[in-house]
C-alpha cells in the first residue's frame, strides 16, 4: 500500500511553476513519443541480441535468422561456452586485465593526482606541464607500437595495460576534485603528524568516493572494451582477450568458438545463438555496472571541464 | 593557461613544520601563479626546506610522471624513424636500430605527398569528419533540450540511464549489433527475404558507409554527449525564464533567447576540440570495417599508419604520415581556439 503511493507520487510530475503555460496534448505526445524512440532504438537492439542467445536452435532455424518474439528458452550456449574452452579462457583473461589493469590505473592516477593537487609546491609547475603536454600531441602508433616490442612487452599482458594506463584526463578529474576538498580538513591531520599517503587513504580518499567511482568505471570500460593492442601485440591465439575472440566470431566469420564446432555441425547447437551468448557475455559487466556509477557522472565530468 | 592559478587561492597552506616566510611566499604563488620568485618581503623559501615539505607529493608524482616519460616522451622522440630508412633489423633492439639507420631527411614526407593512397585517405577522413560535424554534433544538444524539458524526475532518470548505455559498448559490440540490424544476415535482410527482396546488406556497401558510420557514431556516443549539455543547462537560473515569460515569451521563444544563449560556451568549447581532432574519426570503428567494405572507403589516416606501419612494416613511413598528421592537429586545435577567442568564446583555454 504504501509501497504504492510512494511509486504513484515518484511518477507524478512535480508542479509547474505558474509562469509557465500548461503543456499542450500534442507537445506531450510528441515529446513522449520521441522520447521513447531513443530509448528503443538502444535497447530494441540489445532485446534481440539477448533473445536470440537464449533461445533453442530449433527456433533459430525456424525463425530464418534472429529472434525478436522468444518461444522457449534455453541456456544451452551459455552453459557451453562457460564449460571450459576458448570463450572461458578469454573472458577469464579480459576479467584479470580488466582488474588488474583497473587497480594500477587507479593507484598511479589517485597518487599522481594527489601529489599535483596543491600548487605551490616543489617543481608542481614542471610536472604539471609535463603530463598536460601529453594531451596536445600524441605519441604516434608506430613508435609507440616499436617501443612496446624493444621493451620486450610483445607477448605478455603487460602490453594490454602498461602502454595505456594512464589518461591525463582522468588525472586531471581527480586533481581537480581533490583540489576541491576544505584545506582545513587535511591541514589538521598534518598537525598531528599524518604522512601525505595518511591523509591521502583516510581523509581525501573517503570523501572523493563518488569521483573514484567514476574514474575507476571509465578506466574499467576502457580496459575491457579493449582490442587493439592485443591484436597487434599479442600472437599466441590463446591470449586474446574476449573482445578479440568475438571479432574472430563475428567479423571475420568463424562459425563458432573453437571445441565447439563439432556441436555446430551435427546440429546440436545454433552457430547465431553462441555468437549473440558471447555477445551478451561482453556486455553483461558494462551494461550492469554503469548504471551502478551513473549518478555521480555528472560531478565527475563537470569538476574535470570546469578546472582542467 | 590559466590552471595552475587562482583555482584556490588557500591551497597551499603549508605544514606546521614551516615557519612564516613559507606560508607568505607560498600564498603569494598560489595566488599569483606566475609571479617570480622570491620578490616578496618574506624572500625565498630555501629550497631545503621546500624539499622537506614536499618531498612526499613529489614522491607521489613520480610513478604518474615515470610512466609518462616511458610511453609517450619517449615514443614521441621515437618518431625521428620518420626521417630515416629504419631498419628494425639492422641492430640487435628496435631500439638501438634507430642509432644505425640511415638518415634520409624529408624523402619520406616528399613520398606521402606524392601517394595517391594517402590523398585517398586524406581525403576519406575530411569527408567523414565533415559529415560527422553536420550529422553528429547537434544531436546531443537537441536530446539534452528534449530530456531537459522532462519534469518527472523518475522518467528523466531512466531516460538518461538508457541513452548513456550504449558510450559503454565497445566498438566491436557496437559494429556487431549494426551487423545484426542492417548485415547481409542481419534482421532488415532476414524479414526482406521473407517477403522475396534479396541482397539486403548495408555492412559492405561502400557507397553508403559514410552514412552508416555516422549512425553508428551517433548510436554510440549521441547520448553520452548529453551529459555536458544538461549540466550547463541545469546552471541556467529560472529567473531568466520567469522574466522572459512574464515578458510574453512563449516557449519557443524561450529556448532560442534564454536557453540556447546559455549552451554557447559549452558548444564553442566542444568544437573546438572536435576540430582539433579533425584528423582522428575513429579509427578502431573503421579498422574493424576495413575488412568488409574495403579499403577504399574506411581508409582513413589513422588507419593509413597501421596499414603501412604495422601490416606492411613500413615504419619510417608510417611514421612521417603520423607525424604530420599530428603536427597539423595540435595547429587545428590552436586556430579553432584563436578562432573561438575572436568570436568572443573562452575555448579550450585562456590567454
Amino acid at each position: 500500500m504504501s509501497l504504492n503511493t510512494t511509486l504513484i507520487r515518484s511518477l507524478k510530475a512535480p508542479p509547474r511553476p505558474v509562469w509557465e503555460e500548461p503543456p499542450s496534448k500534442a507537445g506531450l505526445t510528441a515529446k513522449g513519443g520521441l522520447l521513447l524512440l531513443c530509448c528503443l532504438g538502444v535497447l530494441g537492439p540489445l532485446w534481440i541480441v539477448v533473445v536470440t542467445s537464449l533461445s533453442p536452435k530449433p527456433v533459430i532455424d525456424q525463425v530464418g535468422g534472429l529472434v525478436v518474439i522468444p518461444r522457449g528458452i534455453t541456456f544451452i550456449n551459455y552453459t557451453e561456452l562457460l564449460s571450459g574452452g576458448q570463450v572461458s579462457r578469454a573472458i577469464m583473461v579480459s576479467v584479470g586485465v580488466t582488474f588488474f589493469g583497473t587497480l594500477f590505473s587507479m593507484a598511479v592516477s589517485v597518487l599522481g593526482a594527489y601529489g599535483l593537487s596543491r600548487p605551490g609546491s616543489l617543481g608542481h609547475r614542471y610536472f604539471l606541464m609535463t603530463i598536460m603536454a601529453t594531451m596536445f600531441f600524441g605519441a604516434g602508433l608506430i613508435p609507440t607500437y616499436l617501443l612496446v616490442q624493444a621493451l620486450g612487452l610483445t607477448d605478455t599482458y603487460l602490453s594490454l595495460i602498461l602502454p595505456s594506463a594512464v589518461s591525463v584526463f582522468n588525472v586531471l578529474v581527480l586533481r581537480a576534485f581533490f583540489m576541491g576538498i576544505s584545506p582545513e580538513l587535511t591541514e589538521s591531520a598534518r598537525i598531528d603528524g599524518a604522512s601525505e599517503l595518511r591523509i591521502l587513504l583516510t581523509i581525501i580518499m573517503p570523501l572523493s568516493r563518488a569521483v573514484i567511482a567514476v574514474i575507476s568505471l571509465f578506466y574499467a570500460v576502457g580496459y575491457w572494451s579493449a582490442w587493439f593492442n592485443a591484436s597487434i601485440y599479442l600472437s599466441d591465439q590463446e591470449m586474446l582477450p574476449l573482445q578479440n575472440v568475438l571479432i574472430q566470431l563475428v567479423q571475420k566469420g568463424t562459425e563458432a568458438p573453437t571445441g565447439l564446432q563439432q556441436a555446430v555441425h551435427t546440429g546440436e547447437l545454433s552457430s547465431l545463438g553462441l555468437q549473440m551468448a558471447v555477445m551478451v557475455l561482453a556486455l553483461i559487466p558494462v551494461a550492469v555496472a554503469s548504471p551502478f556509477v551513473q549518478r555521480h557522472f555528472k560531478k565527475g565530468m563537470l569538476t574535470g571541464a570546469i578546472k582542467g | 593557461m590559466s590552471l595552475t592559478t587562482g583555482s584556490r587561492p588557500d591551497g597551499t597552506r603549508p605544514p606546521a613544520a614551516v615557519e612564516e616566510p613559507a606560508a607568505a611566499v607560498a600564498a603569494a604563488e598560489a595566488t599569483k601563479g606566475r609571479a617570480p620568485r622570491g620578490t616578496g618581503k618574506a624572500g625565498k623559501v630555501p629550497f631545503r626546506v621546500r624539499w622537506h615539505r614536499d618531498r612526499a607529493l613529489i614522491l607521489m608524482t613520480l610513478p604518474l610522471i615515470a610512466l609518462l616519460l616511458v610511453f609517450h616522451y619517449v615514443p614521441l622522440l621515437g618518431n625521428v624513424i620518420a626521417f630515416q630508412e629504419y631498419d628494425p633489423y639492422i641492430a640487435g633492439n628496435g631500439i638501438t636500430a634507430i642509432f644505425h639507420s640511415p638518415w634520409v631527411g624529408l624523402d619520406q614526407v616528399v613520398r606521402m605527398v606524392e601517394d595517391p593512397l594517402f590523398w585517398d585517405a586524406t581525403q576519406n577522413t575530411l569527408l567523414l569528419f565533415v559529415i560527422q560535424l553536420a550529422l553528429f554534433f547537434p544531436v546531443p544538444i537537441a536530446l539534452a533540450l528534449l530530456i531537459n524539458s522532462v519534469i518527472r524526475p523518475r522518467v528523466r532518470a531512466v531516460a538518461q540511464a538508457i541513452m548513456y548505455l550504449p558510450h559503454f559498448f565497445s566498438w566491436v559490440l557496437v559494429i556487431t549489433v549494426f551487423q545484426q540490424i542492417f548485415g547481409g544476415a542481419g534482421i532488415i535482410a532476414q524479414t526482406l527475404e521473407n517477403h522475396g527482396v534479396s541482397g539486403f546488406d548495408l555492412m559492405t556497401d561502400a557507397d553508403l558507409f559514410k552514412w552508416l558510420v555516422t549512425a553508428e557514431a551517433v548510436w554510440k556516443d549521441a547520448g553520452w554527449g548529453i551529459i555536458v549539455f544538461l549540466a550547463a543547462l541545469a546552471a541556467v537560473s529560472t529567473d531568466l525564464y520567469e522574466a522572459a515569460a512574464m515578458d510574453g515569451a512563449g516557449r519557443w521563444r524561450r529556448m532560442w533567447h534564454v536557453t540556447l544563449p546559455a549552451l554557447r560556451p559549452v558548444i564553442a568549447l566542444l568544437l573546438v576540440l572536435r576540430v582539433g581532432d579533425a584528423l582522428s574519426v575513429g579509427f578502431e570503428q573503421f579498422l574493424l570495417q576495413r575488412d568488409a567494405v574495403g579499403a577504399g572507403a574506411a581508409e582513413v589516416l589513422d588507419t593509413y599508419v597501421w596499414n603501412m606501419g604495422i601490416q606492411n612494416g613500413d615504419f619510417s613511413y608510417a611514421a612521417a604520415v603520423g607525424l604530420v598528421k599530428g603536427i597539423i592537429g595540435v595547429a587545428l586545435v590552436l586556430g579553432a581556439n584563436k578562432f573561438a577567442h575572436l568570436l568572443g568564446e573562452q575555448g579550450v583555454y585562456k590567454k
